[in-house]
């Protein structure tokens, strides 16, 4: 076992660090150890601690699902497209904005609990589960706007690959055909790499449940006991499939990027839109994880201990960072288009900047560049939950601005100019209604049935971390495992 | 495995085919002889059962039209200098963009023809081929629009539909939902070549026509054979008003424009 100490361990510093209250480690989850079975309660005590507030909000998030979602869905297939906004030239309106939109979303949870748990960033896990549900709830939102979009749903199998006896396969030269293999292995593989995780604690849940939670927790909970061979299992596992994940998880929002990169419209076509695409998820999936991150801390009970000031403070700089990145590419994306003097793009550029579209256009670039730029370099405000959840609102606001310029906005203008038009929503306002209070269902109804803090992964981290006592001085240290 | 089709052999290659310059069918449409009298779009909506959308529909982009008439003008109202009128239809593109986005082969090209087909029967409507037509031809089915009220009368509170008597039965209703698209008239097409086979002699030019050029009174419309030198539109298409839509996109259109000239 390797044992490195976070800070030079000399006496000065030590006596500095002293003078700064705000720099006690014990203020850090880590630093912060509870017994395990006080924290399995907490956890526990949480998940079965539902006010009425909560069940007014649930009761209003349903109804809008039925009506919104499933009564609009059906009133619009059994009544046909015409019912949304949809029309020459702008084919493709809001469901597909929504699909960008919650695919992007889906990509922070995996951001978060792959590539972090691979970097070993310790800050993540806590909040872990909470990215990851956003997955899978975020893409079965994205998986249902899709087939919204389409113009006969009830065929949608067609896009498939099933053998049939006339030999009709899929066009395997179709962007679309990419989409739909690249999002439903995300699908099955973000699944999976929520549920391997989860194994331990639901097997805790199950250890701590009567009644139908037990029979729920122990189906779920595969037999898990705890043994020296499980947890082997189990930590290969989860290994493979986070280091698979990443690869998968940025070749999705790639592929979605192909359905307009590889068309031939002016905006479109350009070459720096997969990474574009990947970093604008990342950016709103950033942003979501603050506002989940805020909620679960302000309404569920015991949220306060495991979700800290450092954990707003580091998602905070996450998403600065991921706002660079993306004003690296933004600017490069539309410097480029612009340089290259074609006469379309040129139209298209100058109605993004002067049309009656204007203003999504300059506000996406004031909530995805400017207000990152001028509010997260402070520390205050990114440790003020409040205020970090308000600005990944806002993020997320400029997000899907984003794709909506990218895509209705800019399939108004092409090179036809006698059909320009403006699109207008009109049923799809409903629908993302209801796709939007769909995942809040989903997220709220989880909460209280799944353990949304991965209580092993916590008391993992907190029995690494320890402080070590020099002289007056407590220095923090960790220990690796491996 | 017997069972399994070889897709070259057969001639379902879909996008992959890349085919020559010239085509098999074509027209030209001089603009400088084509007054927009519409008789075009009317004609092909009698032809291929296009049915009518009416005002709200229309007026929103949604047209159900296979050929439309698109006008120009220089300056504003009442100073204006030209009014080149541009009817617009599929080009029939030799290397189309809707063809490969199709995720279910519903948008193909048909070897034997040389013409860029819709399978209606085949369409999901995802409206990617749409998209990606850089002419702003393809039209969809935004609903049954043969089957509403506007198109029947009211007969003892019974609904019924004397429109439907005059649908074309060589050609098909679409469902809502479908992508469609101008054919070049494939069902002439395909009538003549059976005529002239039951003969034992080729398709000659001129022998038929497209509905569009059919109707136009000022015959601004031609189409015929490409592949034939001496055919009239490959006659008209070699003059130097020629031009294609886009061909810097190198679709290969097969339908050739010749040039207004401007009356100041």
């Amino acid at each position: 076992m390797a044992v490195t100490s976070k800070y030079f361990s000399g006496s000065e510093r030590a006596h500095e660090e002293h003078h700064e209250e705000e720099h006690d480690p014990r203020e850090s989850l880590m630093f912060d150890p509870l017994p395990r079975g006080v924290m399995n309660d907490m956890v526990m005590e949480s998940m079965h601690t539902t006010s009425w507030k909560f069940w007014l909000v649930l009761g209003i998030l349903a109804f809008l699902v039925a009506t919104c979602f499933f009564y609009a869905w059906g009133y619009m297939i059994s009544e046909g497209l015409y019912v949304a906004g949809v029309m020459r030239p702008s084919f493709w309106g809001i469901f597909l904005v929504n699909t960008v939109f919650w695919i992007g979303i889906s990509h922070a949870g995996t951001f978060i609990s792959a590539i972090l748990r691979v970097m070993k960033a310790e800050f993540r896990r806590p909040f872990t589960r909470a990215a990851e549900l956003m997955t899978t709830f975020g893409l079965i939102q994205a998986g249902a706007s899709i087939f919204m979009h389409l113009g006969r749903v009830w065929l949608a199998y067609w896009l498939f690959p099933i053998p049939n006896e006339r030999q009709l396969w899929p066009n395997f030269h179709s962007p679309l055909m990419w989409d739909l293999l690249a999002i439903t292995t995300y699908v099955l593989g973000s699944t999976m790499y929520l549920f391997l995780p989860l194994i331990p604690d639901l097997a805790m849940a199950r250890d701590r449940s009567t009644g139908w939670r037990k029979t729920f927790y122990r189906i779920l909970a595969l037999g898990f006991r705890g043994t020296e061979g499980e947890w082997r299992h189990l930590t290969v596992a989860m290994n493979i499939f986070a280091f698979a994940i990443i690869p998968v998880m940025f070749s999705v929002h790639t592929i979605v990027s192909w359905d307009f990169a590889m068309a031939m419209r002016p905006g479109w076509s350009s070459t720096v839109f997969g990474p574009y695409f990947v970093l604008g998820a990342l950016h709103s999936g950033m942003g979501a994880v603050a506002i989940v991150l805020f909620i679960m801390r302000a309404t569920m009970k015991h949220m306060d201990y495991f979700i800290r000031k450092e954990h707003f403070d580091a998602l905070g700089k996450l998403m600065l960072i991921v706002s660079f990145a993306y004003a690296y590419f933004f600017f490069n994306d539309y410097i480029v288009q612009w340089y290259g003097g074609d006469l379309a793009t040129d139209n298209l550029l100058h109605w993004l900047e002067g049309g009656p579209m204007a203003w999504m256009f300059f506000q996406m670039i004031g909530f995805n560049i400017v207000l990152p730029w001028l509010t997260l370099w402070n520390k205050r405000i990114r440790t003020t939950p409040w205020l970090l959840a308000l600005i990944g609102l806002l993020i997320n606001v400029g997000m899907y601005w984003e794709r909506y310029v990218i895509i209705p906005v800019m399939l108004t203008i092409n090179r036809m100019p006698f059909t320009w038009r403006l699109y207008e929503p009109r049923i799809e306002i409903f629908l993302t209604i209801g796709t939007f209070s769909m995942f809040l269902l989903f997220y709220m109804i989880a909460s209280r049935l799944i353990p949304l803090i991965p209580v092993w992964e916590v008391q993992e981290g907190q029995m690494t971390h320890s402080l070590r006592k020099v002289g007056k001085a407590h220095l923090p240290t960790i220990t690796e495992f491996e | 495995m017997s069972l399994m089709v070889d897709l070259n052999r057969v001639g379902a290659k879909g996008s992959l085919i890349q085919e020559e310059a010239s085509g098999k069918w074509g027209m030209v449409i001089d603009q400088d002889i084509c007054t927009g009298c519409q008789a075009c779009v009317a004609a092909c909506a009698m032809e291929n059962n296009l049915p009518f959308v009416m005002e709200e529909d229309a007026g929103y982009g949604r047209t159900l039209h296979w050929i439309r008439i698109e006008r120009f003008w220089e300056g504003e109202y009442p100073e204006v200098s030209a009014t080149p009128f541009q009817p617009m239809l599929c080009q029939h593109c030799g290397s189309a963009p809707c063809e490969p986005v199709c995720p279910v082969f519903a948008s193909v090209h048909s070897q034997a023809e040389e013409l860029n087909l819709q399978v209606y029967n085949r369409c999901v409507g995802t409206r990617y081929c749409a998209n990606n037509c850089p002419y702003q031809v393809r039209q969809f089915n935004w609903r049954d629009y043969h089957f509403l009220p506007f198109h029947a009368n009211d007969f003892d509170g019974q609904l019924v539909f004397p429109l439907h008597n005059q649908l074309n039965p060589d050609v098909t209703v679409r469902q809502r939902g479908v992508m469609e698209k101008c054919t070049f008239c494939i069902q002439r097409i395909h009538k003549a070549q059976d005529t002239a086979k039951s003969e034992g002699r080729e398709v000659e030019d001129g022998e038929f026509t497209t509905a569009c050029a059919q109707a136009c009174p000022t015959d601004a419309i031609k189409f015929g054979r490409l592949d034939d030198h001496e055919s009239l539109v490959s006659q008209l298409a070699q003059q130097e008003r020629g031009y294609q839509q886009l061909h810097e996109l190198n679709t290969l259109p097969r339908i050739t424009y010749l040039k207004a000239e401007r009356a100041e």
